[in-house]
């Protein structure tokens, strides 16, 4: 794709309305996850704060705005400052790809998935940074975990996109999307049960969210890599974690569930839909299920996710070979 | 070790009012939206002492449920947090972890000292006593005394109240008097119920 005013032009504005998208979705998203906490525990969760607690995310965001801004003892500061707005912007790139409607993609690219696969692994570095430059046992032990984890949940995660991808013969998230049909059992959840299942575990895992949120394990690392961050760096921390969710649920979407293609109507409020259906589904995992032990993360990866994800993707490749 | 004799380094020192500076922009308008803010989102630390801990586990969760006013949010980190609850008995080995604690919040921070012991040593005030300090005040500058040994959670929700009363300078909220009470009224004991109460509906 050669660059032109035109396209210039047009990833400027994808930009700027990603970035409305990002935050739009954090104010509604820590809304959604306070009040699910409240439902499922019995309790009506924000309530007083404006019309039923919904300017409760804005009120705590404009107060993180005017907390002290803080600088520890020791601290490499470039790091310290670094870290959170690395973490905000790789999430950026990343939603370029992504199909929202027929029309409606920022970057039309044959090889979206790998484009967001790779520069994934960027929020990462961010951990680390964070953990690192804080100075701080706690920080620098979550940072470690973090790595850990996400390298190890990557794997799977990319064993099952490309059992998908097989099966369209293409990498273009578009190409994916036009291969499946307009109704839930022409979806490839329904072609590929497994490697939804294991996509869905390991995005929970990328994301560090409940039950696999073992960087920021209260109990034992009190906050984990944003220990030491108070105030608009852990606020950014929290904006590109809930930007995150919302990547890999929209990776979901396209790839396991039709994309923006539904039963009437095809468009880009289908791929919404089914991206918040994901989301919420996060939600609800991380306030039913408890916290797993480390050992035990690492076993579900390496001894299940990783072999069948493997299995998977073998048959996949045998039975497209018989079909041919 | 007689009573009146205090080991060293836990003498109560003159309070001194901390030096502060006008901010850049001072706009009234601006001040109280930030303000507002603030008191509408008030992040405790997870933090508890003693048995008055129960009773702040208790406020957040169903029935009286801190949530409603955007305070359920207990920051593990320090830094993250704006209102430390010294729900319980300071003792002097813990008196170094409480005052680092509050060295470690970022600036705007408020101190509630839940129950009798908190406030004034409660139960452990006598002759002889040697292990606890006798009101977190002695440690930290406190914002809001809830008394109660334990308090009620709705005590300690009235403790929340008082500290956005304290930086707002307005209440939001019904003040208990003014609520009629369902037992003044024996005909009709559902009728006009607290706010707050009705807010679990």
């Amino acid at each position: 794709m050669e660059l032109t005013i035109a396209n210039f032009v047009q990833i400027v504005i994808a930009c700027l309305l990603i970035i409305a998208l990002m935050v739009g979705n954090a104010v509604i998203m820590v809304y959604i996850e306070r009040k699910a906490a409240g439902f499922i525990q019995r309790r009506p969760g924000p309530y007083e704060v404006g019309p039923r607690g919904t300017i409760q995310a804005i009120c705590d965001s404009m107060k993180l705005l005017g907390k002290q801004l803080f600088i520890p003892g020791n601290v490499d500061w470039l790091l310290y400052f670094l870290a959170p707005v690395m973490a905000f912007l790789p999430v950026l790139l990343l939603f370029l790809p992504i199909p929202f409607g027929k029309y409606l993609v920022a970057l039309k690219v044959d090889d979206g998935i790998l484009l967001i696969l790779a520069f994934a692994g960027l929020g990462v570095i961010s951990n680390i940074l964070a953990g690192w430059a804080s100075n701080n046992k706690y920080g620098l032990l979550g940072a470690a975990r973090a790595v850990a984890q996400s390298v190890a949940y990557e794997i799977p995660m990319i064993m099952a996109l490309l059992a998908v991808v097989f099966m369209a013969g293409s990498l273009n998230l578009s190409e994916i999307v036009e291969r499946q049909g307009t109704w839930p059992w022409q979806w490839n959840i329904v072609f590929q049960p497994l490697a939804c299942f294991i996509y869905f575990v390991s995005l929970v895992g990328e994301t560090n969210r409940a039950p696999f949120d073992l960087p920021e394990a209260e109990s034992e690392l009190t906050a984990g890599f944003h220990t030491e961050y108070s105030g608009m760096g852990f606020a950014l921390f929290f904006l590109s974690e809930y930007a995150n969710m919302l990547l890999v649920s929209f990776v979901c979407a396209t790839f396991f569930l039709g994309g923006y293609k539904g039963p009437i109507l095809d468009g880009f409020w289908w791929t919404f839909i089914k991206a918040y259906a994901v989301m919420c589904l996060i939600v609800w995992l991380r306030w039913t299920f408890p916290r797993v032990r480390f050992d035990q993360l690492l076993n579900i990866n390496w001894k299940w996710l990783l072999p069948l994800s493997i299995l998977n993707l073998w048959v996949t490749a045998i039975v497209l070979k018989f079909i041919e | 070790m007689a009573a009146t004799e205090r080991e060293e380094g836990t003498e109560r020192k003159p309070i001194t009012k901390a030096e502060i500076l006008p901010p850049i922009i001072n706009l009234k308008p601006l001040n109280f939206f930030f303000d507002v803010n603030r008191a509408m989102s008030i992040w405790p630390i997870t933090f508890g002492l003693a048995c008055c801990a129960i009773e702040m586990m208790s406020v957040s969760m169903a029935r009286f449920d801190i949530a409603r006013f955007g305070a359920e949010v207990f920051r593990p980190s320090a830094r993250q947090a704006d209102l430390m609850m010294v729900t319980g008995t300071v003792s002097k080995k813990m008196a170094p972890a409480l005052v680092r604690l509050y060295e470690q919040m970022p600036a705007p921070k408020y101190v509630m000292a839940c129950g009798n012991c908190a406030i004034s040593g409660g139960p452990f005030k006598f002759e002889n006593q040697y292990g606890i300090v006798e009101g977190v005040d002695n440690l930290v500058p406190v914002d809001v005394y809830v008394p109660g040994c334990p308090p009620r959670p709705e005590a300690i929700l009235e403790g929340v109240f008082a500290i956005q009363e304290k930086i707002l300078g307005i209440r939001f909220w019904p003040r208990p008097e003014e609520i009629p009470s369902p037992l003044a009224e024996p005909k009709k004991p559902k009728a006009a119920p607290d706010k707050a109460e009705s807010a679990k509906a």
